[in-house]
């Protein structure tokens, strides 16, 4: 056959016989009736036609897109890879150094921790909210508070990155993180002069930053529970908390895992508020109050100074970053399968 | 010696004869918002016996049922006012606590809710476990015992571990059944429980009435006639929020006092 075929073929009635088909092959004497009937068919057809072809060609360019960017990170990265080879695996980035050193393991580091501990930090908080502004809140407060919330989203990250510099790197460097030493100094993970411009501080103001996200997208989650499932706690006499742990919270925990996954992609792709707080220093850190960098950070401070070899690597430090982000994407994607399988609701 | 049992036996069929209440509702009436649903319903129900309420759509069978264990005023904007009292303590008496309410009046949804991510067993103990049971032994004595008595016992014994989800409709409904059996509740209230079921696992849902009322006192919402007739000892017909008639099933199907009944009944309804 040539060509594809089409959804119904152009001339037949459609497949539903219904009540449209049967009185379309009524016969002659209804002639306007019919063309008429016929036209609405055709309009139809030709409705769905135009549909599936946009949707079609928009997931086609989407692809493409993707291909495109991994293609030319590739090509412009590949003169890194061919110089610099095993050097990516060392444990300092310097550039400048002398030799110059292109080790990307501390940025990996860097990114995974603060993003790791940002979504620590945030999802908690984040769940809280979805809760208590579906569940838990008198609906008068419900709107305020969020569209407070969602107005916290729409902040540009730049001027988190403002506040955490003049307020809240101070704020920590001040008032919390000398509490914290004193008390869980002994782990090792707040060893060293405390700044303010630390991984710490950028987990922080990206926990922030992702809240509103999560919190957004964990609550239309949350609503969409069946009013079935919260009845059924309901009769069995639980109190609303109650309800939210036995039914609502089951219920909607694949979703609750996607908006935590969407939190953890802007966490790990947000750069200019981690920029501006973390203290950009390229090595391995072992104390969350020490500076680091993370890969956006470094792209960011260093793009517009590098050439040669250095511009290379940092193309090649992008595709690591996709690749961490993909492999993590991969590993939320099999979770959430078996999640689903586990709990297997439509 | 007389076996205390066998003197209980003999002097049941007595008290079959004239029950004692046990949910008498009065100067009921409901509302969803400014819109009055229910309007001065007066009902005594009697103990251990099956009561139908019947009425066409709309006519607030469910919006009744669901004053009897405080469900209705979870509803925004939903009120309630007049008496619902159970075992002669009124459950909307001020300081009564809607939740205890709830676990002392079991209830049983038009579709079947089994919670999704819980197994069979699970779906059973969940009301237990809201009331605190922790220990293994009694948590599994009481998920058997509630799954025989939901007649469903045989057919999920040796899967008990399997999602609740992953039942037949019909098993869904009488795994409900189970849990809301499974805290021992005094009355059980049923709101269409087999509308969306097929025929078989309607009669197996029926039979299960039937012996349930020995221990406990049911009431249920049906459009179905014929499961009122064949299932309940009772039957209220309600019409546009006003209770129009209560008696004896048998009576209310062949010798009804009021027009209206007799036309619903017989199924001229205009
Ligand atoms: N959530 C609600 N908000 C507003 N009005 C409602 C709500 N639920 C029910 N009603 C109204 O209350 C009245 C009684 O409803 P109810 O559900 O008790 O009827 P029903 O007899 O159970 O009907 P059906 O046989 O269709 O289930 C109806 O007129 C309905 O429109
Ligand atoms: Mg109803």
């Amino acid at each position: 056959m040539d060509g594809p075929t089409p959804i119904f073929p152009t001339d037949a009635p459609p497949p539903s016989g219904g009540p449209l088909g049967s009185s379309a092959q009524e016969g002659s004497p209804r002639k306007g009736l019919r063309g008429l009937l016929l036209r609405a068919l055709r309009g139809r057809r030709l409705g769905d036609l135009v549909f599936v072809n946009l949707t079609r060609s928009a997931a086609v360019v989407v692809v493409g897109l993707v291909v495109g960017i991994v293609a030319s990170l590739m090509i412009s990265g590949k003169p890194a890879f061919e110089a610099i080879g095993s050097g990516f695996l060392g444990p300092e980035w310097l550039p400048g150094g002398q030799p110059p050193r292109y080790g990307a393991l501390p940025l990996v580091w860097g990114t995974l921790v603060t993003a790791g501990l940002a979504l620590l930090l945030g999802v908690p908080v984040a769940f809280g909210i979805a809760i208590v502004l579906s569940e838990l809140a008198p609906p008068v407060v419900r709107t305020p508070l969020s569209i407070v919330i969602e107005l916290l989203a729409a902040i540009p990250s730049v001027v988190y990155g403002l506040w955490g510099i003049f307020i809240l790197a101070p704020f920590l460097r001040d008032s919390v993180y000398p509490g914290l030493q004193a008390t869980w100094g002994w782990t090792g993970l707040f060893g060293g002069a405390a700044s303010g411009y630390s991984v710490l501080t950028a987990a922080i103001l990206l926990a922030i930053m992702i809240i509103p996200t999560v919190s957004a997208i964990s609550r239309e989650v949350l609503r969409a529970v069946p009013v079935a499932q919260r009845e059924a706690a309901l009769a069995l006499g639980a109190t609303p908390w109650e309800v939210v742990r036995m039914a609502v919270l089951p219920y909607g925990r694949s979703g609750l895992f996607g908006a935590s996954v969407l939190g953890l992609a802007r966490a790990i792709g947000e750069t200019m508020a981690v920029t501006m707080v973390i203290g950009n220093r390229n090595a391995f850190f072992s104390s969350l109050l020490q500076p680091a960098n993370t890969i956006p950070s470094v792209l960011a401070n260093e793009v517009f100074e590098a050439s040669g070899t250095h511009l290379s690597a940092l193309f090649a430090l992008g595709i690591i970053l996709f690749l961490v982000a993909l492999t993590i994407n991969i590993f939320a994607q099999l979770l959430l399968l078996r999640l689903r399988r586990r709990g297997a609701h439509a | 010696m007389v076996d205390p049992a066998v003197g209980a036996r003999r002097t049941a069929p007595a008290l079959r004869e004239t029950p004692s209440t046990k949910v008498a509702i009065g100067g009921l009436r409901a509302w969803f918002g400014s819109k009055q649903v229910l309007s001065d319903i007066d009902l005594d129900l009697p103990a251990l016996r099956a009561i139908a309420i019947i009425g066409p759509s709309g006519c607030g069978k469910s919006t009744l049922i669901r004053t009897v264990n405080r469900m209705h005023e979870l509803v925004r904007g939903a009120r309630v006012e007049g008496r619902v009292v159970v075992d002669g303590h009124d459950i909307y008496a001020p300081g009564v606590d809607a939740v205890a309410v709830r676990r002392r009046i079991g209830m049983v949804f038009q579709k079947p809710n089994p919670f999704p991510t819980m197994s069979v067993g699970g779906n059973v103990a969940a009301g237990l476990r809201l009331n605190g049971v922790r220990d293994r032994a009694v948590l599994d004595a009481a998920v058997e015992k509630a799954l025989r008595q939901a007649a469903l016992w045989d057919e999920v014994k040796d899967g008990l571990d399997q999602p609740g989800v992953a039942l037949s409709g019909g098993q869904q409904q009488r795994l409900c059944i189970a849990r809301a059996l499974a805290v021992g509740p005094e009355v059980l209230l049923l709101d269409e429980p087999c509308s969306a079921l097929d025929p078989i696992a309607t009669s197996k849902i029926e039979d299960l009435i039937t012996e349930l009322k020995e221990r406990l006192t049911i009431i249920m919402v049906t459009h179905n006639m014929q499961q009122a007739a064949r299932v309940a000892d009772y039957t209220a017909f309600l019409y546009l929020g006003k209770l129009i008639e209560f008696d004896r099933t048998r009576r209310i199907f062949e010798t009804p006092t009021q027009e209206l009944t007799e036309k619903y009944v017989t199924g001229r309804f205009g």
